[in-house]
């Protein structure tokens, strides 16, 4: 009778992102035990940019992976001899994080902050003398800003108290981060931690340490009054279903991870593989694989990704069968998507190692060891494959901020992820009449451009110092 | 060179073969005409005669790819594959789910997205090159780091929310120009003057750094040095020698995109509904009409290869030491 209270689920895009966290450490490490790429790493390392953007993106990863852990919680079943239900809604360990925000649904719009909706309605009033009065106003809002009770005029004060508190607290973690930092690096350098501060503060340490600390202090003076705030009031507004734009957005940090990440998981075996082969064996193999990849990059994007999906709705739409719940079917149109944005981007990529690979076959080295009758596999494994990792690497980053901006295109067009999937496409396109309301609803799309920004920004600056780092002609 | 543009026109002719098979293969065969009957029947009128009278009325009653009760040529005419995807090299589209002739569609619809797509096209690249010879002129500044940090931030921007917030500010907060719509003759200059903008503004950001990096690999070149030693300023060698061998490169990779102009863009055109190939295309997404859909996928495929075409001819008239030989 114990079952337990809740029941883990492992979607399949799940499945592939802690699959990529593993393949990403495997290669980290392996590629640490080379000494030129350890090289580029250290370049990378010491870009400062480069490094600001990686502690941003470590924020933005790190609330994906918590999104990334799904349960089905039980059912409180009043009878005990009865089998544990579950729920069929499935959660992740950042809903369950989140439950504040997730359940404090209001009506529907309500300005950031605010304690009141946004619309006027008609209310019933009941009077000192006990008549029943109409009044038109502002409805007080269930969850935002509840605990002031009757006192709403307290709340700038509440806010201020509460935002000033949250900063004083990010200032002192940022100072303790900093000395522990200061005194790890003296410790390394065996100087005193006065010696190391100065010098992590000139920017004299290999390691961008300044860049890393002051975005994590800027993360953390920017994201500690937030989550103060966050469970008093909604701190970004309500949408139109009265739902919370902070949890919206939170929610959509994974979709835009999975879909940056995992195309590029779909795209990278095919066209490493055909790339080698066409340019190693060249011939008939060559010829074969350059009129596939023509002939895919000719057909315009959009359209093959709209064909694609649109098929993909009708397979998923015929066969209701095939999910217990709506998160599963949602999940697999956006894995469904990832494989189409994959199958249509590889071309590039291969075409490009397609070339290298024409390049590297004709140098010294690799004739040497098909002299020495080293089977071709082998030469490919050993000498030709790692010559081109650089080229993998650069692309790899340099696709990443590309494909979330194409997310939120093909949503809006109506062919990206399923309408029920939170992300910044569908936030866009859920508000992209608001605007012209009166007064205008500005706040949703205000949030989601704000935080995609960030991630698309940090996603290019951190490509920018890996392209620099890796690239040979740089 | 005519033996080399036959030949590349002779090439074009299997990969337009193999994206129509790709396309019939998509919607056909992984996807049956019954599912596309249920879809646009909707639930309820679901019933074997209504799907039959359905694929009857539209011409997807007869087999797939081979039909083997038919005489003669009729084994290959009387199919799916001939009917629908065939015609397609004779410029020959069919009709739409709501029995709208594609073809007449099409050349209607081509004009209003040309007239977006030209001038946003050709300002943008004006203005990217000015740009980037600006940020070049002053490189290794602050002006150039400040200019080259402003373009990766404008990269990092969604298309979608230039179109908004230049929506909201100019036409709605400011009433500069009207909203959306579209004009005939010379009354369409309004509509078409905001749409334009936000274009080249939107994709300033990533031309700029690229045009940037291509002008700063040719500044440091010999022939570069060699003009500056001879006394020429640095405008002198910027516009008279950077700027003309920086072109080839610039030119030959727009060329590629020119004959896509055709197609309309898809986002600006539906946002500010403007009647163009863009926001048909859209629209039939929208609506799952494989028809349209199906067409534009042939045409835009036939606009890529004439543009990989123009720009293989492009190189030979800009670069003389290219020669098109093979």
């Amino acid at each position: 009778m114990n079952a337990p209270p809740i029941l883990p689920i492992l979607l399949w895009s799940d499945a592939l992102i802690w699959l990529l966290a593993l393949a990403g450490a495997t290669l980290a490490a392996l590629s640490w035990r080379n000494p030129p790429s350890r090289a580029a790493w250290r370049r990378v390392g010491a870009n400062r940019p480069g490094m600001a953007a990686a502690t941003i993106l470590a924020a933005f990863v790190a609330v994906g992976l918590l999104d990334s852990l799904h349960y089905r919680p039980r059912l409180e079943n009043p009878l005990p001899e009865q089998a544990a239900a579950y729920a069929v809604e499935v959660l992740s360990a950042l809903d369950a994080l989140a439950a504040p925000l997730r359940l404090a649904s209001e009506k529907t719009y309500s300005a950031p902050l605010a304690t009141r909706a946004y619309a006027k309605e008609t209310m019933e009033i009941r009077a000192a003398d006990g008549s029943l009065r109409t009044l038109r106003d502002f409805p007080r809002l269930k969850y935002g800003g509840a605990h002031l009770g009757d006192d709403e005029a307290a709340r700038d004060g509440d806010v201020l108290a509460k935002a000033l508190a949250a900063a004083a607290l990010a200032a002192g973690v940022f100072a303790a981060l900093a000395w522990a930092v200061a005194r790890v690096l003296a410790r390394r350098a065996g100087e005193r931690v006065g010696q190391a501060w100065s010098r992590l503060w000139k920017g004299e340490t290999g390691f961008a340490w300044n860049a890393v600390l002051i975005a994590s202090g800027a993360l953390l003076l920017a994201l500690l009054p937030i989550l103060a705030l966050c469970g008093d009031y909604h701190v970004f507004g309500t949408d139109k279903v009265g739902q919370d734009v902070f949890y919206q957005i939170l929610k959509s940090v994974r979709t835009a991870l999975v879909i940056g990440l995992v195309t590029t998981l779909v795209a990278l075996p095919v066209a490493i593989g055909l790339g080698i082969l066409a340019g190693y064996f060249r011939g008939w193999v060559d010829d074969a694989i350059q009129y596939l990849y023509t002939t895919i990059s000719s057909i315009p994007g959009v359209l093959l990704i709209a064909a694609a999906v649109l098929m993909m709705q009708v397979i998923i739409d015929t066969h209701p069968q095939w999910f217990a719940t709506a998160a599963e079917r949602a999940d697999l149109r956006l894995l469904s998507l990832c494989f189409i944005l994959g199958l249509t981007s590889w071309t590039s990529l291969c075409r490009l190692l397609r070339g290298e690979t024409l390049k590297l076959r004709e140098l010294e080295y690799i004739q040497a060891a098909q002299a020495f009758g080293v089977a071709d596999l082998a030469i490919l494994r050993r000498h030709v494959l790692p010559n081109l990792m650089h080229l993998v690497i650069i692309t790899l980053v340099m696709d990443f901020s590309g494909l979330v901006l194409a997310e939120a295109v093909l949503s809006y067009v109506g062919i990206g992820v399923d309408p029920t999937m939170t992300s910044f496409g569908t936030m866009i396109n859920n508000a992209r009449m608001e605007l012209s309301r009166e007064p205008a609803v500005w706040w949703s799309l205000a949030s989601a451009f704000t935080f995609m920004f960030t991630l698309v920004l940090a996603a290019n600056l951190l490509a920018d110092a890996v392209r620099d780092a890796f690239d040979p002609r740089g | 060179m005519f033996a080399y543009l036959l030949r590349r026109l002779l090439y074009a002719i299997p990969i337009l073969i193999g994206v129509n098979l790709i396309t019939f293969a998509l919607f056909f065969v992984v996807n049956t005409p019954d599912d596309m009957a249920r879809m646009q029947l909707g639930a309820k009128r679901v019933t074997p005669e209504a799907i039959a009278q359905w694929k009857a009325e539209r011409g997807y009653d007869k087999p797939l790819l081979l039909n083997l009760d038919a005489k003669g040529s009729g084994v290959l005419t009387e199919t799916i594959f001939f009917a629908k995807s065939a015609r397609m090299f004779a410029g020959d589209f069919g009709r739409a789910e709501d029995g709208r002739d594609i073809t007449r569609e099409i050349r209607l619809r081509m004009m209003p997205s040309l007239a977006i797509a030209v001038p946003t096209f050709a300002l943008g690249l004006f203005v990217s090159v000015s740009c980037a010879l600006l940020l070049a002129f002053f490189r290794a500044t602050r002006l150039d780091f400040w200019g080259v940090v402003l373009c990766v931030a404008m990269m990092s921007v969604s298309g979608l929310f230039y179109i908004i917030g230049g929506q909201y500010l100019v036409s709605k907060l400011w009433r500069l120009v009207p909203i959306s719509g579209f004009g005939e003759g010379l009354d369409a200059w309004k509509f078409l003057i905001l749409p334009v903008a936000i274009g080249v503004v939107s994709g300033i950001g990533a031309s700029t750094r690229w045009y940037r990096t291509l002008f700063l690999e040719e500044i440091g070149r010999d022939y570069v040095r060699t003009a500056r030693a001879k006394g020429l300023s640095e405008i002198d060698v910027l516009f008279r020698h950077v700027l003309r061998n920086a072109l080839i490169p610039i030119l030959t990779g727009v060329v590629a995109v020119i004959p896509l102009l055709f197609m309309g863009s898809l986002l600006s055109e539906s946002f500010f509904g403007i009647p163009g190939l863009g926001s048909y295309t859209i629209d039939a997404i929208g609506a799952q009409d494989f028809a349209v859909v199906r067409s534009m996928v042939f045409i835009g495929s036939v606009l890529y290869i004439a543009g990989l075409i123009l720009t293989d001819l492009s190189y030979t008239l800009v670069d003389p030491r290219i020669r098109l030989e093979r």
